[in-house]
């Protein structure tokens, strides 16, 4: 890619992950949640992919760590899930944290958590589908 | 509101035939994304901002996917596909005859049962939420959440985030496992 394109990636790249982080740690107050922002963080490291070419990061150790990275994640989640039947009304996915006044940044339970580890979980997803599609064919050749 | 929706809804049935008819791959990707931003401004004017968010980014990483699958793949898988003919049909087969008259004995049966499934309804435009109306009323109390969506997504239909995320990850690794076999030819 050209000097430009490098240059205005090098730029916005760090302000889209700050976004995604503040859809995913904002879902239960403002519009997002965890699928939104971790879409978003995909994208970021998908437009640094597209620019800068595949040496930006170590690429075959990237693939297997966002693999491993989103099974942890969906991992945490039914385990934070399952927590809930421990408690006294045992439920799967009861909200057993406290809720706190709402409107806050820490409330609503355990959704922030939901929230933060299906961004994860997504946005490890996401950049793995691209990185199959676009770098396997490309490591064949 | 419904003008503006219509117009936006002819727009993006316009591009999806175009789609079919387009002479390059590039281009019929590229018209196809009109449906997909088309339902980003119409889940804009419905006032569903979170799934106007997550449509607007999955159809941007969706289209940089397929425009890199065809830069990908060659011009002969293009033009192999331009040369097939097809050739009619010239006599009435006895077979497809009676797959033609079974398939409309099915269709006359599912509309009858779909009449019979549908009688015990509500009448059309009338609704009765018995259901979502808790959510709505005490939803904020119940999960401490501001964001309605979120607090219904996450807490209420819990099962239905983690089916989700489970989807996710078996395309996941479907890709991997097809692309994978497909490189140690």
């Amino acid at each position: 890619m050209t000097i430009i394109v490098k240059k205005t990636t090098q730029i916005l790249v760090g302000i889209i992950v700050l976004f995604g982080a503040y859809i995913i740690t904002h879902g239960h107050l403002t519009p997002g949640g965890g699928f939104a922002g971790g879409t978003i963080i995909a994208g970021a490291f998908i437009l640094l992919i597209l620019a800068y070419g595949d040496d930006v990061m170590h690429l075959r150790a990237t693939k297997e760590d966002s693999s491993q990275l989103e099974n942890i994640a969906l991992f945490m989640f039914l385990l934070f899930g399952s927590l809930g039947m421990f408690m006294i009304p045992s439920v799967f996915f009861k909200n057993y944290l406290p809720l706190g006044t709402v409107g806050e940044l820490l409330s609503a339970g355990v959704i922030p958590l939901f929230n933060f580890f299906v961004g994860i979980e997504v946005a490890a997803a996401l950049f793995t589908i691209f990185l199959a599609f676009v770098i396997l064919k490309e490591e064949d050749k | 509101m419904e003008y503006i929706i219509s117009v936006l809804l002819i727009l993006m049935i316009a591009g999806s035939i175009y789609t079919l008819h387009a002479s390059d791959l590039l281009s019929a990707i590229v018209s196809y994304g009109i449906v997909g931003f088309g339902l980003v401004i119409i889940f804009l004017f419905l006032k569903a901002p979170d799934l106007a968010i997550v449509q607007i980014v999955v159809e941007i990483i969706t289209l940089i996917i397929m425009i890199a699958v065809i830069r990908n793949s060659s011009k002969e898988d293009l033009q192999e596909g331009a040369t097939i003919k097809l050739e009619g049909v010239r006599y009435v087969n006895l077979h497809q005859l009676i797959y033609i008259s079974g398939a409309t004995l099915l269709g006359i049966g599912l509309v009858y049962y779909f009449i019979l499934s549908t009688a015990g309804l509500d009448a059309f435009g009338v609704h009765e939420m018995r259901m979502s109306q808790v959510y709505v009323e005490q939803g904020a109390e119940l999960t401490g959440s501001a964001n309605l969506v979120t607090g219904i997504l996450f807490d209420f239909r819990g099962y239905d985030t983690l089916g989700e995320a489970t989807i996710l990850i078996s395309a996941v690794v479907g890709i991997l496992t097809i692309l994978r076999i497909k490189g140690r030819k």
